[in-house]
């Protein structure tokens, strides 16, 4: 006997025990495919056998079994289900989850069952039980037709079970295998003459006899909709009937479809909605071919799902928990999508949004409800423009993702729910849908995938930290496109006497197999993060953010950079300025950007530690070392030479302290505004339709420079930068050169990157920056007297593992929200990124490195 | 770290004995924080000074001196090495332990007798000002010098530092110059470098045991010195009170107090109130958005009609706080399971805050970025959407009735904004009618005639309609 069952099913087994329920489920099914009462009994009660434990066994029984369903595995029930109370939970349990009921009845007689029984090790069930069980099942048989499986089967001998074999079959919905490239075509609703133009448009060649020529490797699927209201429903059907049956297309039905067909078949139906103009346009047709539209719309699958789960396509849309499942009410979503039960104003239904609920993966093409542009919301899109109401005729191009669209010819019907215009100075559906977040959102499962490291694990312990840091003090979430990664300095450098030096970032990369690499100088300033945008046109349009000025400027913890009123104000006009005389934007080809800077001076942001922390110590340090000089040199002329140690060290000590305050006074200028501040753009993140990871840093620099020359603005200033083969030793020389001078005249230091943006060597992700700080101003970082030898010796421990980890997790983060955000994904999905970021960063590193 | 005794009691080498370390010797000793050295830069029948002088060690502040110890410190970039500061108050017990006692071998009657003495300390950092000094100093008898040192001469904009030069001059016993500054360096600079726990009262106590009962600026020092942990100030002031055979004098000490005291009240007023506007309609789970410390919840929780009492913050040290204050890790189990406290943000919407019949809202908006406000609307109103909730703010209006709060200052430091009566009524009015509410407005506090109450309260009823708003 070939026992078919469709490959989402939820099998159920049926007999008394020792029928041969679990020999034949552990011949036919995978190992975990199956789910034995008896099993589930020896796991809450160590005893297979026990019956006292049935409630719990069975309670976790069906847990199981509802958890494998729900992710849409085949699963069978191995329990003697012999009481059609029994079996019926299962079909509630199979219903839920849309996966279909399937029974396999064991009807062999009671004696082969209770000598079976008897052979078991371990305790035999006694006779009369089984005798009952086998009673049981002969008499709920009989009425099983009702009980809701959607197949039966019965093996009534050992030799039928013995030469059963069980076939898997796909549901119709599967085409998993079917990747396109699909044309898919929003609601035609008989606007034949439209349709014809949509496909000539998308490039399919009509002939004379109605056949269509796809352009090579393209098929059509229809939404569904194909009839009622417009002028030519016979026409459409003919040409998508054709099409359809030649394999040129696929059509899943609408709402009108299904009732047409029932009304066909001669139904009780309402004819309004434009059924009438159907069932009159179809009445001038030969009996055949309403015969022959019938069985086609008859033949139309609720749903489909393509491309291995990526794409799927529906009338009204399809919730994830459904994709690829069948049951009446995934059919009944796919025609009719959910409502709330209330109507509106206009005496239609209320529709439930589901789309604003949709976390799905796959993108979800559908129809149904006409709106005046195709709405994307969440990795939906609805195409049905209206046409036979006047609007237009879409058709979305898988995976190019292009809506193509044609006019429609005039109003055929009109709407009892206007269709509204397009209103341009409104946000999209999705912009509107972002103005909230919600919290389950983000970092579902504790990680966040990102295409550079695979998935990023975030602890929840690092995430409460970030989320509240980004509550009480973030920017608005929807400029928070990136934050910027933390950056390692070098190992302790070699030689005496220095903590840092180039000749250890040089030889880190040579080990990491990166052949070149470019040095920037480290403006010593604040981290800052600029989303500028061309006006406050853009800054809606792309940004969603109305009433909010034209950008935003960050830290790298997501902070506002002025807290001031107007000051963000002038300093985006300023900035904004710069970029139009310098013709960025045409450079860029974007009305938007998103710059990685240093903003100078450090006093702009500093202000506060300075005043706070380190202008208090170089004064306190300078008073009370001054003042312990003089006592010292006092007492020297008293103590016959036993200070004169402690002289010579006190003198060390304020020098040093006088050298801090002159280290952080380079750092330091009066600002007024605007005035006075320096911009060092180092990277440009990401412009319209791109994140500019993919180039290298001598585009950056390069693209950089040419603003910043062109701008001629004091605000804005270059990065000096050599770039050069670490083979090279003369170039590696001058560059330490370079350094030597830089850190000489109180600079920072340097920054050494792969010349790529992203590196991969041999040994996995290169650090994208590597910092190598100067002698001077590491007094900053670790004290006035940092450099004195016992001091130094106890800070050249230092390890750098868990930094640059960090900083690899941060780097790939930051550019997966960008990339995201360029997508044009959910805002939740950029927004993760950056609480990633963030938690990342509430791990204890030592916050010197 | 330094530190300079002077006398002119003659003969002023007498001073070797008191401290116990002779004028012609240098003396050293190792600290747990650096080498100390003490020598004398002048020794004669007029004159003797004695100049203690510590090198701390900064690395090891941060990294711990011994192996595996954590350090004290955070930051490398530190005042701790050049300040006069509980540091030196260790020193001075470390090497001038003896005299600290008020004993002296050669000397003993000397000790125990006041003498012209003069310190110096060449930079203290001082919080709360140049009254501070003599706030602390002059009812012992000093004569205060403290001048202020420069923060940074090339940047005037930055204002004045906390530091200054302290000399105390005075006629006291060298034991209480030594106490003075072993309790008031510390409640000067306001930070101690070890972790204030039970012994720190034994050596207030101990330290202070003549002299503090009686100074007017008690209850500052100890709450200073305990680092405001109450109920360690409390059991201190206890413990000075019954050395003395008195009890605490329950009294204010200075105004600043004084508009604390009524602030606490205040505090207190608006929790009763809030309590109470929540409770009037009989509701079974409740929700305290913003918990803080849970000092409603605390009251919440004992109300026996209440079958879930739910609080929130999104600052963990709050929550971490409100758990130590519910004492839910020790709770019976029917107040645990009555009880849930988690972190949320109101930005952000989160499906575990629905479905309440009362949540308040106690001076939570005025923490908002004004930009984020109508984010924290749609989650209140649309998402929230508790049956009843009680919003309070402050009055700002209200404001120039503290004496204390300098003018346009807020009273908080992270509040974004401070709301009159008319606005706040204005934005309470919008809310209910953009998300189907019904609103009414309460004074908290005192109502002055012209700038009304110091708290302000809206209470917003849900209009049983549907889900007015939900689209």
């Amino acid at each position: 006997m070939r026992i078919k069952i469709p490959e989402l099913s939820l099998v159920v087994l049926i007999g008394p025990s020792g029928c041969g329920k679990s020999t034949f489920a552990a011949r036919h099914f995978g190992p975990f495919e199956t789910v034995s009462s008896d099993f589930c009994r020896g796991l809450v009660s160590n005893d297979v056998n026990s019956l006292e434990v049935n409630d719990e066994a069975f309670g976790l029984l069906r847990e199981i079994v509802r958890r494998r369903l729900k992710r849409g595995l085949l699963t069978v029930v191995d329990a003697t289900n012999v009481r059609s109370e029994s079996r019926g939970g299962f079909v509630e349990i199979a219903r839920e989850h849309h996966m279909l009921p399937v029974a396999i009845a064991f009807d062999l007689s009671a004696d082969l069952c209770i000598a079976r029984n008897q052979e078991r090790s371990g305790s035999p069930l006694p006779k009369h039980a089984i005798l009952n069980q086998h009673r049981d099942m002969r008499r709920s048989l009989r009425g099983s037709k009702r009980e809701g499986f959607r197949h039966s089967y019965v093996l009534r001998d050992a030799s039928e079970v013995d030469s059963a074999e069980i076939v898997r079959e796909p549901l119709w919905n599967n085409r998993r295998h079917e990747t396109g490239p699909f044309d898919i075509v929003g609601d035609v609703h008989g606007c034949y003459e439209e349709l014809v133009e949509l496909l000539e448009r998308l490039g399919y060649a009509l002939s004379m006899d109605g056949t269509i020529e796809p352009p090579p490797g393209r098929r059509l699927v229809f939404v569904g909709d194909l009839v009622d209201r417009g002028p030519r429903t016979p026409d459409v059907l003919r040409l998508v009937m054709r099409a359809v049956s030649e394999g040129k297309a696929l059509c899943v039905p609408g709402n009108h479809d299904t009732k047409l067909m029932r009304a066909l078949r001669g139904n009780q139906v309402q004819v309004r909605h434009g059924l009438e103009a159907s069932l009159s346009q179809l009445n001038a047709e030969p009996a055949e071919f309403r015969e022959a539209v019938v069985q086609f719309l008859d033949s139309l699958v609720s749903h489909y799902v393509f491309d291995d789960g990526r794409l799927v396509v529906a009338h009204a849309g399809m919730k994830e928990g459904m994709q690829g499942r069948g049951s009446a009410a995934v059919r009944d979503f796919a025609l009719y999508g959910e409502t709330t039960g209330e109507t509106d104003e206009f005496g239609l239904p209320v529709r439930h949004n589901w789309a604003r609920e949709y976390r799905g993966k796959a993108l979800v093409v559908y129809g149904h409800t006409p709106v005046p542009e195709p709405v994307e919301l969440n990795r939906t899109i609805n195409i049905d423009t209206g046409c036979v109401f006047g609007g237009r005729l879409s058709a979305y191009r898988y995976p190019e993702g292009e809506v193509v669209s044609v006019p429609a010819r005039c109003e055929y019907a009109e709407p009892i729910r206007p269709l509204g215009l397009p209103d341009p100075r409104s946000l999209s559906p999705q912009q509107e849908h972002d103005d909230l977040l919600r919290l389950d959102d983000l970092i579902e499962h504790g990680s966040v995938e990102t295409s550079l490291r695979g998935r990023v694990t975030i602890r929840s312990e690092h995430l409460a930290p970030a989320l509240e840091t980004i509550s009480r003090f973030g920017v608005d979430p929807r400029w928070l496109i990136y934050l910027p990664p933390t950056m390692s300095p070098t190992e302790t450098a070699a030689r005496d006497g220095l903590l840092e030096h180039p000749a250890e970032a040089f030889s880190y990369f040579e080990r990491q197999g990166v052949e070149s690499v470019v040095c920037e100088e480290k403006h010593m300033g604040s981290r800052a993060v600029v989303v500028l945008c061309r006006d406050e046109a853009t800054a809606r349009l792309r940004f969603g953010v109305v009433g909010q000025g034209r950008g935003m400027v960050y830290t790298r913890t997501g902070r506002p950079f002025f807290s001031a009123t107007g000051e963000l104000e002038e300093f985006l006009a300023t900035l904004g300025a710069c970029f139009e005389k310098a013709g960025a934007w045409d450079t860029l080809e974007s009305d938007w950007v998103c710059l990685d800077c240093e903003l100078m001076p450090w006093s702009a942001k500093a202000r506060e530690l300075l005043r706070q922390q380190y202008a208090p110590v170089a004064s306190a340090g300078e008073a009370m070392l001054r003042r312990a000089c003089e006592l010292l040199e006092q007492g020297a002329r008293r103590a016959d030479g036993e200070l004169d140690e402690d002289l010579r060290s006190c003198r060390e000590r304020l020098g040093n302290v006088v050298r801090f305050r002159s280290a952080y006074r380079r750092y330091c200028w009066e600002t007024q505004g605007v005035e006075g501040l320096r911009l060092a753009p180092f990277h440009i993140m990401a412009t319209e339709g791109t994140c500019h990871a993919d180039k290298p840093h001598s585009w950056h620099m390069a693209m950089i420079e040419g603003i910043v020359r062109r701008a001629d603005s004091a605000l804005l200033v270059a990065t000096p930068c050599v770039e050069f083969a670490l083979q090279d030793k003369e170039q590696r020389e001058q560059a330490t050169g370079w350094w030597a001078e830089l850190t000489a005249r109180g600079g920072e230091g340097m920054v050494v990157k792969p010349v790529s943006f992203v590196a991969k060597g041999p040994k996995g992700h290169v650090q994208p920056a590597i910092k190598c700080r100067g002698a001077e101003y590491l007094r900053i970082i670790y004290g006035p007297d940092y450099t004195r030898p016992p001091h130094l010796e106890r800070l050249r421990q230092r390890g750098l593992q868990r930094k640059r980890s960090m900083a690899l997790r941060e780097f790939a983060l930051g550019l997966e929200g960008l990339d995201r955000f360029v997508r044009r994904e959910p805002l939740h999905r950029v927004h993760e990124c950056a609480l990633g970021v963030l938690a990342l960063e509430s791990e204890p590193v030592d916050s010197r490195l | 770290m330094l530190l300079e005794i002077s006398t002119t009691h003659r003969p002023a080498t007498d001073l070797g004995y008191l401290l116990h370390k002779n004028p012609a010797r240098v003396a050293r000793k190792s600290t747990t924080f650096g080498d100390a050295v003490v020598f004398y830069t002048e020794a004669s029948e007029d004159l003797c000074t004695a100049v203690l002088l510590v090198d701390i060690d900064p690395v090891g502040l941060v990294r711990g001196r011994g192996a595996g110890g954590d350090g004290a410190f955070d930051a490398y970039v530190n005042d701790r090495p050049y300040v006069g500061s509980s540091f030196l108050s260790s020193a001075i017990a470390d090497l001038f332990g003896t005299a600290l006692n008020g004993r002296s071998r050669e000397r003993p009657e000397l000790a125990e007798t006041a003498i012209p003495l003069r310190a110096r300390i060449p930079a203290v950092r001082c919080q709360g000002g140049h009254g501070t000094f003599e706030l602390l100093f002059g009812p012992l008898g000093y004569a205060v010098d403290a001048v202020p040192i420069p923060l940074d001469e090339a940047f005037p904009s930055w204002g004045a530092s906390k530091l200054y030069e302290l000399t105390l001059t005075g006629q006291v016993r060298l034991c209480d110059l030594l106490r003075h500054l072993y309790i008031l360096l510390p409640v000067l600079d306001a930070a101690q470098h070890y972790w204030i726990g039970e012994s720190e009262i034994e050596k207030l106590v101990e330290k202070g045991r003549d002299w503090l009962s009686g100074h007017p600026a008690k209850e500052f020092i100890a709450s200073r010195y305990l680092r405001r942990r109450q109920s360690l100030v409390n059991r201190a002031l206890e413990s000075l009170a019954t050395e003395e055979g008195l009890l605490p004098e329950d009294e204010a000490t200075e105004s600043a107090t004084s508009s604390s005291e009524e602030r606490r009240s205040l505090n207190d007023l608006r929790l009763e109130s809030a309590r109470a506007a929540l409770l009037e309609r009989q509701p079974a789970r409740v929700i305290d958005l913003g918990c803080g410390e849970g000092k409603l919840l605390a009251r919440l929780i004992r109300e026996p009609s209440l079958r879930e009492v739910a609080g929130v913050d999104v600052s963990l040290n709050a929550l971490e706080a409100a758990s130590r204050r519910l004492n839910l890790a020790t709770a019976p189990s029917h107040v645990r399971e009555k009880m849930r406290l988690f972190q949320s943000s109101l930005l952000y919407v989160d499906s575990r805050l629905r479905g309440y019949d009362a949540a308040a809202l106690i001076e939570v908006i005025e923490h908002i970025d004004p930009l984020r406000l109508p984010t924290l609307e749609r989650v209140l109103f649309e998402q929230v959407r508790p049956g009843r909730l009680v919003v309070t703010t402050p009055n700002v209006e209200y404001n120039v009735q503290w004496e204390s709060l300098a003018a346009g200052t807020m009273r908080h430091e992270d509040h974004r904004f401070e709301w009159t009566r008319a606005e706040f009524q204005e934005w309470a009015a919008a809310q209910a009618r953009r998300f189907g509410y019904t609103v009414e407005f309460r004074d908290v506090g005192p109502v002055h005639p012209e700038t009304g109450p110091p708290t302000q309260m809206a209470v917003f009823d849900r209009v049983a309609v549907g889900e007015v708003g939900q689209e």
